[in-house]
């Protein structure tokens, strides 16, 4: 085996440095406030997690987890979402708190990547959990949640993907009856493979009726929310009980989502299909800035307490803080530090003069002019520089 | 990037450029008349804010993933081999071919496997691994019907679109894998941000795909 270069990491894995940190530290406080604001409890659960708990609910694929084994031989994951971990607590730790319940995290999730740049292995999440509240009010609240985060941290062209992964479910079920034909159709959605979804329902001899549903379904993507809306009441009549209840969901939201003067960011696209399996009603994507990629997504997820036998539903979203970094752009976080050099003779006033200055918030670095190596580079680095020395003592900008 | 409202469109060089150059123009752009003979690699239109970038086919389907062009015009068989996250809109019909296996009449394989070269080893091994066969892969550039000519692989998975280049060198085709022709891509993002211009090229490509001549100005 080749030997590793000193400087090199894991693949995928990347170093923060410290500029870049700043912008993550700054979105990172932003985002606090913001959501304990909303009345929103932090809370932190370790990196590493059961693989037969955990791992398994995620609905991460197999490849993308960090999987290993601890010291007591039990298969552990590097955690690859935060919603199973706090679906997990919810259910366990805080059972005896009354619903709903609001948490919010800011954690390091791992998710193994195969590809190139872009695709980092470990990336930094923001996010926002509602548990035990089935109301359309509370899938307003998370995206109106949402968008206020990306709007704070000043991205710009926000926009949403609003969709229903409940309805299509339904919808397909409806017309297809046959569970594994709804898992292909889906499927076909998430890799947002039009042209195979069209030749798929070809391949599957419905009536032209049938057949002509499906295919009108996925261009509907292409219309407004009206006519979308519209769309879907003409698609839906004749529908089974639970499509239509979804499709009144639906309505509903968009209706609230007028009344908090919201609908102008969203998207509603009934095509929208999520990588995570467990969502079961409403989900979406924030897109915004310059960015290839989304910087959110989020939805309801139902059935995933089930699993931890605390059934109940609810609904979050989490923020990429790496790709919100690149999709805001360049915003470097000024830093006015003040440098003090001193000597021997003034170390304690000089000292005092750093306590008095860190105590009315400037940043001040103290450091002693024998433990310069090189004085121009070091003082390059600061907007002012005051000299304690023997035989000086000046302020130079 | 996605700034202003300016579109930007990857075009892939070489064998699928002409059939794509044609269906724009039947799709209403006027493209201009030096389009498919200027070496430059960037180009802007003067009658609409489109700016087209000239890529090698492979590499289109990554300009629309990370967004550096908002949508191309991609072979199907390139879009299965690299699993880019792109919408995948229109089947363009143009540029028609399937990906096959052929190789030398009568050949018997004296490997405990099957050797195969192909430019495609995702392609390839996905159809082996369907069969549940177990493959050798030998990864190829270009010319790969020399492989089973000079013995390199046993057989080889490429796309076909005439036959003569497997017919000159005598070889023949003995599975059919699927039907390869060029699609319609557009990057995720930038179908969200740009939604009422990509939607309307993507219904002008519909249409002119149909054979219906529409003006876009």
């Amino acid at each position: 085996m080749t030997q590793p270069f000193m400087f090199e990491r894991p693949l995928g894995l990347r170093d923060t440095l410290p500029e870049a940190q700043r912008s993550i530290a700054r979105l990172k406080s932003i985002f606090r406030q913001e959501l304990q604001r909303w009345g929103y409890d932090f809370i932190k659960t370790p990196a590493l997690e059961y693989a037969e708990t955990i791992g398994r609910a995620s609905a991460i694929e197999d490849s993308q987890l960090f999987k290993f084994l601890d010291a007591e031989g039990h298969p552990v994951v590097l955690r690859p979402d935060m919603t199973t971990p706090i679906a997990r607590i919810a259910a366990s730790s805080l059972r005896k708190q009354p619903l709903p319940l609001r948490l919010a995290y800011t954690a390091a999730l791992y998710r193994s990547q195969r590809k190139e740049g872009g695709h980092p292995s470990e990336f930094e999440q923001a996010g926002a959990e509602l548990i035990g509240d089935g109301t359309p009010y509370a899938d307003v609240e998370v995206i109106s949640l949402m968008i206020t985060l990306l709007e704070k941290t000043g991205l710009r062209s926000i926009r949403l993907a609003v969709g229903h992964v409940g309805f299509v479910n339904a919808f397909f079920y409806d017309i297809v009856k046959d569970k594994e034909t709804v898992k292909q159709l889906r499927n076909l959605l998430y890799n947002k493979n039009d042209v195979g979804f069209h030749e798929y329902v070809a391949s599957l001899r419905l009536s032209n009726h049938s057949a002509d549903r499906l295919n009108t379904f996925i261009d509907s993507r292409r219309m407004d929310n009206e006519k979308t809306l519209d769309f879907l009441k003409d698609l839906t009549s004749g529908s089974s009980i639970p499509v239509h209840s979804y499709y009144h969901h639906i309505v509903e939201l968009i209706q609230l989502l007028k009344i908090d003067h919201l609908e102008g960011n969203i998207d509603l696209d009934i095509t929208l299909m999520p990588h995570l399996s467990y969502y079961t009603g409403f989900v979406f994507q924030g897109f915004g800035g310059g960015l290839g990629f989304p910087v959110a997504s989020g939805g309801r997820y139902d059935d995933l307490l089930a699993q931890f036998h605390r059934p109940c539903p609810a609904t979050g979203f989490g923020i990429r803080l790496d790709r919100l970094m690149s999709a805001a752009g360049a915003d470097p976080v000024e830093q006015r530090k003040k440098a003090i050099i001193y000597d021997r003779e003034n170390a304690g006033k000089a000292m005092q003069f750093a306590a008095r200055e860190r105590e009315k918030g400037q940043a001040v670095v103290l450091q002693h002019a024998d433990g310069i190596d090189d004085i121009e580079a070091f003082s390059q680095q600061f907007e002012t520089i005051k000299r304690f020395l023997k035989s000086e003592e000046t302020e130079t900008e | 990037m996605m700034s202003g409202s300016v579109i930007t469109v990857a075009m892939p060089k070489g064998r699928i450029f002409g059939d794509a150059c044609r269906l724009l123009r039947d799709a209403g752009f006027s493209l201009p008349v030096t389009f498919e003979t200027t070496r430059k690699l960037i180009l802007d239109l003067d009658t609409a804010p489109f700016r087209f970038i000239l890529a090698k086919p492979v590499d289109v389907p990554t300009y629309v993933e990370y967004g550096a062009a908002d949508i191309g015009i991609a072979g199907k068989d390139v879009l299965l081999e690299s699993g880019r996250d792109v919408y995948e809109m229109v089947d363009l019909g143009i540029s028609r071919c399937h990906m096959a296996v052929a190789g030398l009449p009568g050949h018997r394989s004296k490997n405990p496997y099957l050797k195969i070269a192909t430019k495609y080893p995702n392609i390839a091994s996905d159809f082996y691994r369907r069969r549940g066969e177990q493959i050798d892969l030998i990864a190829l550039n270009g010319s790969i019907e020399l492989a089973p000519i000079v013995g390199l692989a046993d057989a080889i998975v490429d796309i076909v679109s005439t036959g003569t280049t497997l017919r000159e060198n005598g070889l023949v085709e003995f599975d059919r894998l699927m039907d390869i022709s060029s699609r319609l891509i557009v990057n995720p993002v930038s179908y969200r941000l740009k939604k009422p211009v990509i939607d309307e090229i993507v219904e002008k490509m519909i249409r002119a795909t149909e054979g219906t001549k529409v003006g876009m100005d």
